[in-house]
């Protein structure tokens, strides 16, 4: 739901214009701070929530149909590896303290770099195979689906 | 205007819009192509760009094939009986034969997906889906694509597709902007695979004023894939199948894992099952081969999921609305109880926000559900898009014309949302896709096909100009009138963006008319489109951020008019619950077992429609299940 920040707590650090999908956190020139220029394109996806270094940023409900007293705060952890909910009701019977984990590697360590490894086999190009494959998708000695290998063939009776 | 002019020269590869087919896209295409020159040009930051930057809770597509779960062929049986038989078979048992790949791989790079501790296997939501810990998701692929580029450029709305002046139909890179410097950027490039997404916001969203936003597919999804292919002159297809979801009223949270893994079902306002009082009539509009629900019961085979639409928006009608989520039964477990809510947290966050808001807990009361407004995009449960190759040893000659997930523009690649008659790829099989087009991208390099390719200083300038034209238009008019935003010789992006929801809605079958329409209404409706596209030449921009959303909406509107062509031409009514066409309410298939075919031309904006004919490689019976390996 629509961001908006809170004036004492942000910087004007940019993070969070860096990440907005929708091109909607700007700084404001004047008070150098950040605020939401568009809140009817924001689709509270929490990225720029995620993304500020002061958790200056919050977000409050649609006003169309969502009422005031509510809070849906978060903390993501890249080096931990986590992310952490809390869910708070307008009629304060319910507070949720929610976690999850985010990755399983230490963060970007797992990417392969393709330009680095063994290059393709003429015999590979000439296949449908993509990289890593077939080993990835069966796992087992069995090679790519094709239309005959699992006894299929085009169907009679096309009809336009 | 003094914007500088940035040229970006000898890219072999361009990938138009890094979402999930873009990722898949540049990792892939550094594989086939170490030494080729490529570059990724996004209008966002790929970190968290597209319809997966907030996260997703499942993976929708995966086979299992390690686990002996299931083949490609039973997907595509899946994804065709769930389309009413409208899908590109070839296409779609092709990225079946190789999502597995994609996701083992996404678990290799850190992607936590839960699994089954009995069986070893990964945790199913339903037979397709599996369960993952997705907050990250995008973070995760776009470090393997950004590894793989040579460059990547954020924030670059790409407008325009270039042409190759030397050789008629085949491109030669993108034009577009930087949303922050306002610089005009030229991409010149031997191929482009284009990823730029689906469509939000084409008609009239439910939500209004401040949340208008709030809409299920991202509103920053601008159909500029299809704008961007249609422009160029690409062949698309299936563009009438848009898709109106069944989601939690408001918030539009997935009901997936609810149905799927949760168990939960839903009734109406007064308890009652509702749904299968609407099928014998609703039988005789489809037929027999469509919807039978005893052997669906029997077999596992699933109802369309427009159909079950179908039920709900009679059930509403009836005054029976509205329709309830039954999660009051499920969520007395606080293991799915909480599973219920990280599905949210983990791609919705808005839904958990509403129902903190309102006091809604499902634990002690159902949800209320409705169906959406109409959305256009090709990799979830439609088949928008352009019209691709198929992979070689698969597809037959109508379907073949030499490299996989090309369109019909040579060197033009399409992935995800972009290529047509391949639903249910989701956000896996869309990454896919982007690595079959980059491996024929390369081939296409490879074979010499994009030799002497040449793009002309004239045509670079005449999109330069065409770019700018809306600040030029504000700075021309904006102080003609003293103030606000009323001004006789301009709209401004909003207001076109309004009236083009209005038009789609009441002309061609939004929420607001029930999803109705007819052959007198769509004429009218592309009466005004046209008209709506002459005052689209005179959209005004205060600033480069304006820019950007008069391009959206450019794109959009490009979209649209194609959907409206679309509808138009297939005279029946194939996919009750997504639209109804009053005019031939009985799904036709005699004359209308095709899939359909549009090309726009370039020069002249017109429409041609065809038939293309449906081919089906995959029989109707089901083989018992493959032996497990493990
Ligand atoms: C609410 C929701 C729930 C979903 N749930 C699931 C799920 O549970 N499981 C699942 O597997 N799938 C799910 N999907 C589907 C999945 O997200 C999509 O199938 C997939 O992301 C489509 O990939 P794409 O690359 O075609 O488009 P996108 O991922 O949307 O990528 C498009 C990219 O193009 C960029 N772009 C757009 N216009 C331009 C332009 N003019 N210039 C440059 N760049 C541009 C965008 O910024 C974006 O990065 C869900 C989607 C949504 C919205
Ligand atoms: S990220 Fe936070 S601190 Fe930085 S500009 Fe945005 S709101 Fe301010
Ligand atoms: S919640 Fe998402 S769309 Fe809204 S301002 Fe933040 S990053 Fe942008």
């Amino acid at each position: 739901m629509p961001t908006f920040v809170y004036m004492t707590r942000c910087d004007g650090c940019g993070e969070c214009v860096d990440i907005c999908p929708s091109d909607i956190m700007h700084i404001d020139k004047t008070l150098r701070r950040a605020y939401n220029i568009e809140p009817n394109m924001c689709w509270e996806c929490y990225s720029c929530v995620k993304a500020c270094p002061h958790h200056a940023i919050d977000v409050r409900g649609y006003a169309d149909f969502a009422p005031l007293g509510h809070s849906v705060r978060v903390i993501r952890d890249e080096e931990k590896g986590t992310i952490a909910w809390r869910i708070k009701f307008r009629n304060g019977k319910k507070d949720m303290e929610l976690l999850a984990p985010i990755t399983t590697k230490p963060w970007g360590s797992a990417t392969p770099d393709l330009a680095k490894v063994p290059a393709p086999s003429k015999e590979m190009r000439d296949s449908q195979l993509l990289f890593n494959e077939p080993k990835y998708i069966r796992m087992d000695d069995g090679g790519l689906h094709t239309l005959q290998s699992n006894g299929l063939e085009i169907k009679k009776g096309v009809q336009y | 205007m003094s914007y500088q002019t940035i040229i970006e020269d000898d890219i072999d590869i361009l990938v138009v819009g890094a979402g999930l087919g873009g990722t898949g896209a540049a990792f892939e295409a550094r594989y086939w192509g170490q030494d080729k020159k490529i570059v990724i040009a996004e209008k966002a930051n790929i970190m968290r760009s597209g319809a997966v930057a907030q996260g997703l809770y499942a993976i929708n597509c995966y086979m299992g094939t390690r686990f002996g779960e299931n083949n490609p062929e039973d997907h595509v049986r899946y994804a065709r009986i769930d389309l009413m038989g409208m899908v590109r078979e070839d296409l779609l048992f092709d990225m079946a034969r190789h999502v597995d790949s994609a996701v083992h791989n996404f678990e290799e790079w850190g992607l936590p997906i839960m699994r089954n501790e009995k069986k070893g296997s990964f945790l199913r939501e339903g037979r397709w889906q599996i369960m993952i810990h997705g907050e990250s998701y995008k973070p995760i692929v776009a470090e393997a694509a950004k590894k793989s580029a040579d460059k990547v450029f954020n924030r670059i709305c790409v407008t325009h597709l270039l042409m190759d002046e030397s050789k008629e139909n085949r491109v030669a890179g993108a034009v577009g902007f930087n949303v922050r410097t306002g610089n005009y950027h030229v991409f010149k490039s031997k191929t482009v695979i284009c990823g730029a997404g689906g469509a939000s916001n084409i008609f009239k969203p439910r939500s209004v004023g401040e949340g208008a936003g709030r809409v299920w597919y991202a509103p920053w999804s601008s159909g500029s894939a299809y704008g961007l292919m249609i422009q160029a002159g690409a062949k698309m297809t299936q563009m009438e199948n848009r898709i109106v979801l069944a989601r939690f009223k408001d918030g539009y949270g997935p009901v997936g894992a609810y149905f799927l893994h949760l168990k939960t079902y839903t009734q109406n306002a007064y308890g009652e099952e509702y749904e299968s009082k609407w099928f014998p009539e609703l039988q005789k509009m489809v037929g027999k081969e469509y919807l039978d629900p005893e052997v669906s019961h029997r077999t596992h085979r699933p109802i369309p999921t427009c159909l079950r639409n179908h039920a709900i928006i009679s059930e509403v009608n009836a005054g029976r609305g509205p329709i309830h989520m039954v999660t009051m039964e499920a969520f007395q477990d606080p293991h799915l109880e909480e599973i219920g809510w990280h599905n949210f947290l983990g791609m919705t966050v808005g839904q958990a926000v509403l129902w903190a808001a309102t006091d809604v807990d499902p634990k002690y009361e159902n949800p209320e559900l409705t169906t959406s407004e109409p959305y256009v995009m090709g990799s979830h449960a439609t088949g928008c898009g352009a019209w691709v190759s198929g992979p070689e040893d698969v597809s037959p000659p109508e379907y073949f014309w030499g490299y996989n997930r090309m369109t019909t523009v040579e060197g033009l690649f399409g992935a995800g949302d972009a290529a047509g008659g391949t639903p249910h790829a989701f956000s896996s099989g869309s990454f896919t896709e982007g690595r079959l087009a980059a491996k024929a991208a390369c081939k296409y390099i490879d074979d010499g096909k994009a030799a002497g390719i040449r793009v002309s200083d004239a045509q670079i300038n005449r999109r330069k100009e065409e770019i700018y034209k809306p600040l030029e238009t504000y700075s021309v008019y904006k102080n003609e009138v003293v103030a606000g935003s009323v001004n006789p010789n301009f709209i401004n992006p909003r207001q076109g963006l309004d009236r083009l929801q209005k038009l789609m809605d009441e002309y061609c079958g939004g929420f607001g008319v029930n999803y109705m329409t007819n052959d007198k209404l769509l004429n009218i409706g592309l009466k005004k489109m046209f008209i709506l596209g002459q005052d689209l030449e005179k959209v005004a921009a205060s600033d480069i951020h304006e820019l950007l959303r008069a391009w959206e909406l450019k794109h959009r509107f490009l979209t649209s008019e194609s959907v409206f062509q679309h509808t138009l031409f297939r005279k029946e009514t194939r996919w009750p619950g997504y639209y109804y066409r009053g005019d031939a309410m009985k799904l036709d298939d005699e004359n209308w077992h095709v899939l359909t075919v549009s090309r726009r031309d370039p020069k002249t904006g017109e429409y041609t429609m065809e038939k293309a004919p449906l081919y089906h490689l995959v029989g109707d019976v089901e083989k018992a299940p493959p032996e497990s390996h493990h």
